[in-house]
């Protein structure tokens, strides 16, 4: 391997920072006392954003949310995963893609649509309308990492333990799950961090709750507020970017071999 | 004890392949294929509905008048709008994200690439609202951008540039320029990642080969690299494409005011309560990105993925 170029580094690297710019600016100011001139270190406003009801409300609604979608969201993706893995039949495309469509179309079609079949049948919105329209596209993100390990999985694997005497229950005990354990808490992980901090279509299906990014979207309009607003910024970044490092971690090893095998 | 329970409806369903996958499949089948593309259809049926604005309601009389009507002057020029942002949000983020992925593929060490790898997805997936959030602090007039240009010395610069036609504005926050640096920012990621793994495919034994024969780096890039990771780049740019014709959020938030189409749907949904018209125009990124996920087909972009 050559050495790079210094100006393609300075490109990467720049890049890397623009990326991560606005990020150290939330975690900066939420840090920050005073205003403009004299800016201290202070602990301050944390403890100021964790006394108010309204952003305990939210975190509240947001965490049972993303818990109870991506609870969803595992048992329809691992039902479609398992059944579209193997078998070849017909219209099985047409299903991969109805899956793939609530992430593929912009957010604000899946968003009206919903709501406009909800007033239809005449639903009020509310934390069950929200629950239904996150589950429906964290799906794919379970699909998506289940169906790859299932890929990679023998079925020798299997058939060697059925011929060793297993019945089919055990094999899926002591064979299946323990090989899609990681793939299924990945899924779940993406797919809680998708839930967590989704804004576009909770908007239609939220009714009058407020969610954590609702919250933070009106906040907006508070200027006067921002301390707050930063501190909670802050705390919504560190929710969901923790489960994404340990989904990165948890596929990594897996995701080099199919890269390397094609 | 639930394993007793468990065990002989394991043992059926092993041996009855066909009642397994109907068992495995209904669910699924009946949220998505009932209700999930069942409200998309309703959605479009109501676009042929008609809107009475002198009693500011809907009755189901069917009519194209929601569709030609998205070719009036105002409607055509939010299409436009959002198109023109669409495409310079993607060819931008395609400029920035070639050289971080090659970069990231071809001359860092494993330990530097897993950093980059972390780096690129952690903003990508930190939440969008809180870094659109962090965008309108960074452009106020009291924000650290205009802080570091004054410092500079830059701000003439800067009144320059905002006084240029289009992309221009009043402030940073109220200008196109500021709303394209918010979207490029926000996509950036998602072209970065299958660039990345186009790159990643190319066999660099046909880099040295070409070099070997004599090619400038210029050229080994135009008629090697390029042609191979250009399926790559048209993968990501769906994803840049696709995301800056449906957002509403943004347009709202910075830049000038003009509506785009997502911000027409959502006040025709919302606030007129004009759904035929809004169903219409939820039509237009539909076709906008069939047309490009057709185009994208065609120079092999699936293949990418």
């Amino acid at each position: 391997m050559s050495k790079s170029p210094f100006w393609l580094k300075t490109l990467a690297y720049g890049g890397l920072a623009f990326l991560h710019f606005p990020i150290a600016v939330i975690l900066i100011n939420a840090f920050l006392a005073g205003d403009g001139e004299k800016a201290t270190f202070t602990l301050r406003w944390f403890h100021e954003a964790l006394a108010r009801d309204d952003v305990i409300t939210a975190i509240a609604l947001s965490l049972k949310v993303a818990s109870v979608a991506t609870l969803l969201a595992l048992i329809m993706g691992v039902m479609a995963a398992a059944a579209l893995y193997r078998r070849n039949f017909f219209g099985k495309e047409a299903i991969t893609t109805m899956l793939i469509l609530p992430i593929a179309l912009p957010g604000i079609i899946t968003g009206i649509s919903l709501l406009s079949a909800m007033s239809m049948l005449a639903i009020t919105p509310g934390f069950w309308t929200i629950v239904v329209s996150h589950a429906t596209f964290c799906v794919v993100m379970i699909y998506n990492n289940v169906v790859a390990r299932f890929r990679r999985m023998p079925h020798s694997l299997v058939e060697a333990s059925m011929d060793l005497g297993a019945d089919g229950f055990t094999t899926f005990r002591h064979v299946i799950l323990p090989q899609l354990a990681t793939a299924l808490l990945a899924g779940a992980l993406l797919a809680f961090a998708l839930s967590f901090d989704e804004l576009i279509v909770t908007i239609f299906t939220a009714g009058h709750e407020i969610t954590l990014p609702i919250w933070l979207l009106n906040q907006l309009a508070r200027p006067r507020d921002a301390a707050i607003t930063n501190v909670v910024a802050m705390m919504v970044m560190l929710i969901t970017a923790l489960p994404i490092i340990a989904a990165y971690y948890l596929t990594r090893g897996t995701e080099t071999v199919e890269g390397s095998s094609r | 004890m639930s394993t007793l329970a468990l065990r002989p409806l394991a043992n059926t369903l092993y041996r009855n392949n066909n009642l397994f996958l109907f068992l495995l499949l209904t669910p699924p089948l009946l949220w998505f294929g009932v209700a999930y593309l069942g409200s998309l259809f309703a959605l479009l049926w109501q676009s042929f509905y008609t809107f009475d604005s002198f009693s500011m309601s809907v009755s189901p009389e069917f009519t194209l008048e929601n569709y030609r009507s998205l070719f009036d002057a105002t409607n055509l020029d939010i299409i436009l709008r959002t198109l023109g942002m669409a495409i310079s949000v993607t060819l931008a983020c395609a400029a920035i994200a070639f050289p971080i992925a090659y970069y990231m593929t071809r001359y860092a060490t494993p330990r530097e690439r897993g950093c980059f790898y972390v780096g690129v997805m952690l903003p990508m997936w930190a939440s969008y609202i809180v870094k659109a959030y962090a965008w309108t602090v960074i452009l106020s007039q009291q924000g650290i951008l205009y802080w570091f240009i004054n410092h500079l010395g830059l701000t003439n610069g800067l009144n320059q540039v905002l006084q240029l036609p289009i992309i221009g504005g009043n402030t940073l926050a109220t200008s196109n320029l500021g709303r394209f640096i918010v979207f490029t920012y926000l996509w950036l990621p998602f072209m970065i990642l299958p660039i990345q793994a186009a790159l990643e495919r190319v066999p660099s034994n046909l880099l040295q080969a070409s070099s070997d024969l004599g090619a400038r780096p210029g050229q080994t890039f135009r008629k090697i690299l390029f042609p191979l990771v250009f399926p790559g780049v048209i993968a990501g740019s769906i994803f840049t494409f696709s995301l800056t014709l449906g957002d509403y959020i943004i347009p709202q938030l910075i830049g000038p005011s003009g509506l785009y189409i997502g911000n027409m749907v959502y006040t025709m949904q919302g606030s007129v309560g004009n759904m035929p018209l809004a169903a219409a125009f939820t039509v237009v990124p539909i076709v906008l990105i069939a047309i490009y996920l057709k185009m994208a087909k065609r120079a092999g972009a699936f293949d990418a993925l």
